[in-house]
């Protein structure tokens, strides 16, 4: 007798019918990360790696400063963004608020090599800053490109970033509390201690975690600002260990390193990475405060807006004139600048599309998981992959394929595919958290309505869903493609012609000091940036079903 | 038999326990009545296949659908809010309840016309959800389960948001669509007086059990367990 399928295979078949899209995308990470720590271990040996950290006082050195430095720079950032952030608070309506708050998200979207460049040409040696300075009398001779380079560049892109990060803190206050403080007749510094502290615990641990990550993780700034082996991060050393000292089983080490800190970093601060949404964050401030209209507040307010303004705006300024001012016939002229400009494109779209499939399957089973099987831990799971990426920096990925591609002849002929690849996985954290909790708040509204009616696969994603995601899913993949535009860190590791990408192209004028058509490429690749953004975000968040 | 049966259904969620027999006849209305979390959603969950109970069986006219898909049983669904898609003309939304790819043959737009026209929504088809009332989100909402032809029409507390001269309308309008359409009406209610308007039998829920049923004014008048008189605010004081 031909024995039917039991009910506990059954169960099997169901879920497994609906949740391949899941599985796919996860086995793909699991694959790349397992396949990246395995090339690294075998590739440093693991004694040697052992020996390496404990006794090589370079590679202590080189931890000892990536650590230092990331503890500096989120302790700037975040100790600037709290009174900014308060100062936004504290005046929810003047004049150009919303430009203002735009413009400090700018700097997450700007290429970090352009950023840098603009640092350098406002805040550095003969910077237009210092110049400044020797007209009221003042100078200062510091060594600029060093650890004082690092936290200024640092600074200049996470310190805006805390300031979105923190806003919607003060959202949280609710507003008896407000009244209820004016009737007790609290001051400013009351109002802190006991209203606004309390709100700010919530998202501060998040947004230091975010900061120290990113930090943590930097290749481009170190390796423009950092002038020297006494300022490298482990990042830096990988790439100089690849890519000038020939030292395969050294980079291999390091990657394990930077693997092994990261990991543990995000599972330590796992908690707080999660609770925090990164997004817009263009949050109204508070409403009705008593300390709000005092003019001497306001007048202080208003002072550290505008100086936090002039700083964002100052360096992107700086580039933009210099550029214009610059040789711009014979940069735009150039076919190398063109031809790597569509390669960046190229990569960036294709890198913004792997991860919207692995996102998508993702999401799709995620929350199949969690609406109809009632599977809450797989779901979890299955978003917390999508974010794994964040523990395995691409730095680390690109080693991992560099290391395995290398001896098969053939790292630099796949190197346009592994760049596409690391992107990927670099802008993928990105794309869960921007289309997730949309694409799930979709699923907690019209899940049941839509398995009323029947409708599943297209005509669930087309009739239900798509009107409801359009918009974060635009801003998304264009934040994705920007972002992966803009940077530099594995094409830098692959390329071979010194124009690889838009930005390794600016990297390598940078290094041999042409500054003026450094700032051309500059411009350029800011326009590049602006149009895959605008293009993008407006493509598919205005396209209609 | 009976239209609709519940046999021996057993259900949990974590430590609570879901345990139903129940009987309902052709083209009646019943009322399920009970304090919150006594298993009263849940029970329509379980009729309209949203949730799948681990023992036990539900069968509509003879027929066994536990193992289909909420789309193809013999049954819709009214819930308490998204009943439409916020994106979607209210021409749309109803037209869903015929195809669920809106791929609409003539005799599904003259059908559409018709339901339209019986709760009464004519001239506000293009009209987004957003933009006619409560009531006229829920009639739409009627409309389109109407569309769908099914026998068993569930009935999770939709009226609950609108003002009570609305329910009092909506109510007439569900009674009189059953006597017309022959439908089979179970709906879930925390108010039984409102309930008796158009339920003649009821069902009286808690702790995951049916522990009356019977007359809807029987059981409001001369409650026999302790459980429904304290329900009521009848317990002895």
């Amino acid at each position: 007798m031909a024995r039917s399928p039991g009910p506990l295979t059954r169960k099997f078949y169901a879920i497994a019918r609906i949740s391949w899209p899941g599985v796919v995308s996860a086995l793909f990470l699991l694959l790349l990360i397992g396949a990246t720590f395995t090339v690294l271990l075998i590739g440093s040996g693991p004694i040697r790696l052992i020996n390496d950290l404990g006794k090589d006082p370079y590679l202590r050195q080189v931890v000892g400063f990536t650590l230092w430095q990331a503890s500096l720079s989120t302790l700037l950032s975040i100790g600037m963004a709290i009174p900014v952030a308060r100062a936004f608070a504290r005046q929810p309506s003047f004049p150009g608020r919303r430009l203002v708050l735009q413009l400090l998200g700018l700097p997450v979207v700007t290429p970090v090599i352009v950023a840098v460049l603009g640092i350098i040409a406002v805040y550095g040696q003969s910077g237009i800053l210092r110049d400044g300075l020797q007209l009221l009398g003042l100078s200062w001779s510091g060594r600029f490109y060093g650890l004082t380079g690092i936290l200024v560049a640092h600074v200049f892109f996470n310190f805006p970033l805390s300031v979105r990060m923190l806003l919607p803190a003060w959202d949280r206050i609710p507003s008896e509390n407000w009244r209820l403080a004016s009737q007790l007749g609290m001051n400013s510094r009351q109002l802190f201690r006991w209203l606004e502290w309390p709100a700010l615990t919530s998202v501060l641990p998040g947004t230091a975690a975010v900061v120290f990550l990113l930090c943590f993780s930097s290749f481009a700034v170190v390796l423009v600002l950092g002038g020297g082996p006494s300022a490298t991060t482990i990042e830096v050393a990988i790439y100089q260990a690849l890519r000038f000292e020939f030292d395969p089983p050294r980079a291999a080490a390091l990657a394990l390193g930077q693997l092994g800190i990261c990991t543990a970093l995000v599972l330590g601060l796992h908690h707080w990475i999660r609770a925090q949404s990164i997004s817009r964050g263009l949050a109204s401030g508070a409403r009705y405060r008593p300390d709000a209209d005092q003019s001497i507040h306001r007048s202080f307010d208003l002072a550290v807006i505008g100086l936090t303004s002039t700083f964002v705006a100052l360096p992107l300024a700086a580039i933009v004139y210099a550029g214009c001012t610059g040789p711009l016939s014979s940069v735009l002229l150039d076919s190398r600048l063109w031809a790597a400009a569509g390669r960046s494109v190229g990569i960036a779209l294709a890198a913004a599309a792997v991860a919207l499939s692995l996102a998508a399957g993702l999401l799709v089973t995620s929350r199949h998981l969690v609406f109809q099987l009632r599977r809450r831990t797989e779901s979890d799971v299955l978003q917390i992959a999508g974010s794994i990426t964040l523990a395995v920096p691409p730095m680390v990925t690109g080693t991992g394929l560099f290391l395995l591609l290398l001896p098969l002849g053939i790292a630099f002929d796949l190197a346009v595919l592994v760049i596409i690849l690391v992107n990927a996985t670099l802008v993928l954290p990105y794309m869960m958290r921007t289309v997730g909790p949309a694409f799930l708040d979709a699923g907690h509204r019209y899940d049941r309505l839509c398995r009323q009616l029947g409708m599943s696969g297209w005509y669930r994603l087309r009739l239900a869903d798509w009107p409801i995601i359009r918009r974060p899913l635009g801003f998304a993949v264009a934040l994705c493609a920007t972002l992966s535009v803009g940077d530099m860190g594995v094409a830098a590791l692959f390329d071979t012609s010194g124009a690889i990408t838009l930005p390794v192209l600016l990297y390598h004028r940078l290094g041999a000091y042409r500054f003026d058509e450094a700032a051309v490429t500059a411009l350029a690749l800011i326009v590049l940036c602006a149009v895959v953004f605008l293009v993008v975000d407006r493509g598919i968040g205005r396209w209609h079903s | 038999m009976a239209f609709l049966t519940l046999k021996n259904l057993r259900f949990r969620q974590g430590t609570w326990q879901f345990a139903i027999d129940a009987k309902i006849e052709r083209n009646s209305c019943t009322a399920i009545i009970g304090p919150s979390g006594a298993g009263k959603s849940t029970l329509l969950s379980l009729i309209a296949g949203f949730e799948r109970p681990e023992r036990g069986a539900i069968f509509v006219d003879a027929e066994d659908i536990t193992a289909l898909a909420p789309a193809l049983r013999p049954v819709t669904i009214l819930f308490q809010e998204n009943n439409l898609f916020a994106h979607l003309t209210l021409a749309r939304n109803i037209g869903l309840g015929r195809h669920p790819g809106l791929q609409l043959s003539a005799e599904d737009k003259t059908r559409i016309e018709e339901a339209v026209a019986a709760v009464g929504l004519d001239g506000l088809e293009d009209r987004l959800p957003e933009s006619v009332s409560g009531g006229e989100r829920q009639r739409a909402a009627l409309a389109r389960c109407l569309c769908q032809d099914r026998a068993v029409l569930l009935l999770d507390e939709p009226f609950n948001s609108l003002d009570p001269a609305l329910r009092h309308e909506m109510r007439s309008l569900v009674d009189r669509l059953r006597r017309e359409r022959c439908l089979t009406v179970l709906l879930v209610s925390h108010n039984p007086e409102e309930a008796a308007e158009i339920a003649d039998t009821a069902l009286f829920m808690h702790g995951g059990q049916i522990l009356e049923r019977g007359n809807l004014e029987e059981l409001l008048k001369r409650p026999r367990t302790s459980q429904l008189a304290h329900y009521l605010g009848q317990s002895r004081e």
